[in-house]
């Protein structure tokens, strides 16, 4: 029988209200989970590989036992009491710890933070816990969410990918899909700016969504690139997103760029099935201009075959459900992407870090200073790692009066050029009226831990395909398509017209089911192999 | 290629950013500077007619469907000592910082 962490929270929500399991068995479950795979947890003392290391998965910086068992107490208190115990009661989570939540370290995955304890609950935590939701932990990540791979944490050792631990499980919400993917949580909050939920949910074998920039309150999530940040979600299976989506959706009297569009069900419309819908191939997410993997020269190249290969295996599948592929669709300025956040999401980040001084909360250098200017250079110097560094650099150089060559205009009418493709994509009067577009998530699957890392170059570059959705501000959704012959989870990717998630969640969903026989959906990650079933 | 970021302009930039760094450091960063300056560099391909429009958002926010802005209502926030207790040195609820650049005046 499934332990009862690696079942969907959608089946876990039926048996708690059925009487047959309580919210406590659950999250003792998931933390017998953690017990088995997680590792030794990480810290910020400087970092000596130990030979466990890369077997084990690492997906938290912290494990938050004592507020779980209170909460999922409550959970089966309250349904004891005949109350409501709402749609994800006693459903274990993992949050990205770039969310506040109340009275617990809040770190960003930075030594700069490493003392500060939120005084409030990010918005989107604050639904799933109104949920039922009970939060088992805070998930490591890339420092301030700068990076593809969760190694830039300042909390090491960094998260192992549940399929090969000595691989990266994406990034920069590498915790977070890891976590799912191991049973470590069922479902688990992240946040998206350039493809940070879709890269790692694809690398991990599970289905990440990034919403609507605009559909989720951004309250209470640590600020990177404004314009450009989502709060995004890692689930199981496609009903479990959509499941989760209905509960943080929606406007906030805090969130003045969260909109006022009505939530649907997202559940309502999910075995509409795909017949008559058009569903887009382009050419321009398979062959496009990125690094070589080997020399790190920009040149024109293909993406990784096995991946390209599911991207049409999916269409072929959908086709024969009734969907109309509509092929060869042009997104020429996919390739643009990165190099437009290149410059937009330095100069949005170096903004958003001018508030970390050592004066008011998080690391202050605890040394001699000569002055107050002193103590902001010595207390970010030693607080910041590479990453936010390298952020805050660019950041002002592409700004700088001086020498920025009109390079941030430039990014911005970039801008403009990546959100007509996909207008001209999704408009229901233009040549394509797509429903959704269908692409890869990533160039190729998961890297070795320490292959990419300290090239900020090659690893900006895995945000290749999911990016320009940041960019459009479009929603995205990640699925697990197979398995390489290295056993590596594929990912391939479904884009839809703002605000139309129940879409995306349909494809998603009619794919699901059109695969659901796939011998590659039995297969286990390798880290779960070692652990016993009960 | 030359470097478009000069150890001097790096200098400039660090000294912008209020950062303290190590001197190997600093020269790893500068080189990947100057290597993601020629990925941005990709955008100089790019023809953009006078009329193209910079979007400094992705998704429009027309008025039907931006959030009224709320009432301007007194209301209690309760979090002042949490706020403070965050504070790495506090002396009688003031934040306590060391000497601020300054110029005495004649």
């Amino acid at each position: 029988m499934t332990d009862l962490c690696d079942r969907p929270a959608h089946e876990l929500v039926g048996l708690l209200q059925s009487g047959e399991t309580s919210a406590q068995a659950i999250l003792e479950s998931t933390l017998a989970r953690i017990d088995a795979v997680e590792g030794r947890p990480p810290t910020t003392a400087p970092y000596i590989e130990q030979p466990d290391d890369r077997t084990r998965v690492h997906a938290y910086i912290a494990v938050t036992r004592d507020l779980a068992r209170r909460q999922a107490k409550a959970v089966d208190d309250g349904l004891a009491a005949g109350r409501d115990p709402g749609p994800l009661a006693g459903v274990p989570v993992a949050v990205k710890d770039i969310f506040c939540v109340q009275g617990t370290p809040s770190t960003a995955g930075s030594r700069i933070l490493e003392t500060f304890v939120s005084p409030y609950t990010a918005t989107p935590v604050a639904r799933l816990e109104a949920a039922g939701a009970v939060v088992v932990g805070k998930a490591n990540l890339d420092e301030f969410a700068f990076g593809s791979s969760s190694e830039s944490s300042a909390f090491l050792p960094p998260p192992g990918n549940p399929w090969d631990p000595r691989r990266v499980p994406g990034g920069s919400s590498g915790g977070s899909a890891a976590a799912v993917a191991a049973g470590e949580a069922v479902v688990s909050l992240g946040t998206d700016t350039a493809g940070s939920v879709r890269q790692p949910a694809a690398f991990c074998g599970v289905v990440g969504l990034k919403p609507t920039y605009g559909r989720v309150s951004r309250y209470g999530l640590i600020a990177f690139a404004s314009s450009l940040d989502c709060p995004a979600l890692v689930t199981r299976d496609v009903e479990d997103a959509a499941l989760v989506l209905g509960v943080i959706a929606g406007q906030d009297a805090m969130d003045a760029t969260a909109a006022v569009v009505p939530v649907p069900d997202y559940r309502e419309t999910l075995d509409a099935g795909v017949a008559g819908l058009r569903i887009g191939l382009s050419p321009d997410y398979i062959r496009l201009r990125f690094p070589d993997p080997v020399s790190g020269e920009l040149r024109q190249q293909s993406i990784a075959p096995e991946v390209e290969a599911a991207v049409h295996e999916a269409a072929q599948a959908l086709a024969a459900a009734g969907a109309e592929i509509v092929e060869g669709v042009p997104m020429p300025n996919t390739r643009f992407g990165v190099p437009a956040y290149f410059v937009i999401s330095r100069v949005e980040a170096a903004s958003n870090l001018h508030r970390y001084d050592g004066v008011k909360y998080g690391y202050r250098f605890p040394g001699e200073v000569a002055d107050l200017k002193d103590l902001y250079r010595k207390s970010r110097g030693r607080g910041f790692g590479p990453q936010p560094k390298l952020r805050i650099l660019m950041g002002m150089y592409v700004s700088a009066e001086q020498y920025e060559k009109a390079y941030y205009p430039r990014a911005l009418r970039v801008r403009t050029r990546i959100r007509h493709d996909f207008e001209q994509a999704f408009d229901p009067a233009g040549p394509y009226r797509l429903d959704a577009l269908l692409t890869p998530t990533t160039p190729a699957t998961a890297f070795e831990i320490g292959a990419v890392y300290g090239d900020s170059v090659l690893m900006q570059y895995a945000d290749l395909l999911t990016v320009p959705g940041n960019h459009a501000g479009v929603p995205g959704l990640s699925l697990p398509a197979g398995l390489d012959r290295q056993g590596l989870p594929i990912g391939i990717q479904l884009l839809g017209a703002d605000f139309h998630e129940a879409m995306l969640l349909r494809v998603g969903r009619a794919y699901e089911s059109l695969t659901a026989s796939a011998g590659w959906r039995r297969v286990r990650p390798a880290v779960l192999q070692s652990v016993g079933s009960s | 290629m030359p470097d478009s970021i000069t150890p001097e302009i790096f200098r400039h930039l660090v000294d912008l950013a209020a950062l303290e760094l190590d001197e190997d450091e600093a020269e790893y960063l500068r080189r990947q500077l100057n290597g993601q300056l020629k990925a941005i560099a990709e955008l100089e391909s790019i023809e953009l007619d006078s009329e193209t429009a910079v979007t400094s958002h992705g998704v429009p926010y027309p008025d039907a469907i931006r959030p009224p802005l709320r009432s301007d209502d007194v209301r209690p926030a309760n979090e002042a000592d949490d706020i403070l207790a965050q504070a790495p040195a506090t002396e009688e609820r003031y934040i306590v910082v060391p000497d601020i650049p300054h110029t005495e005046l004649e």
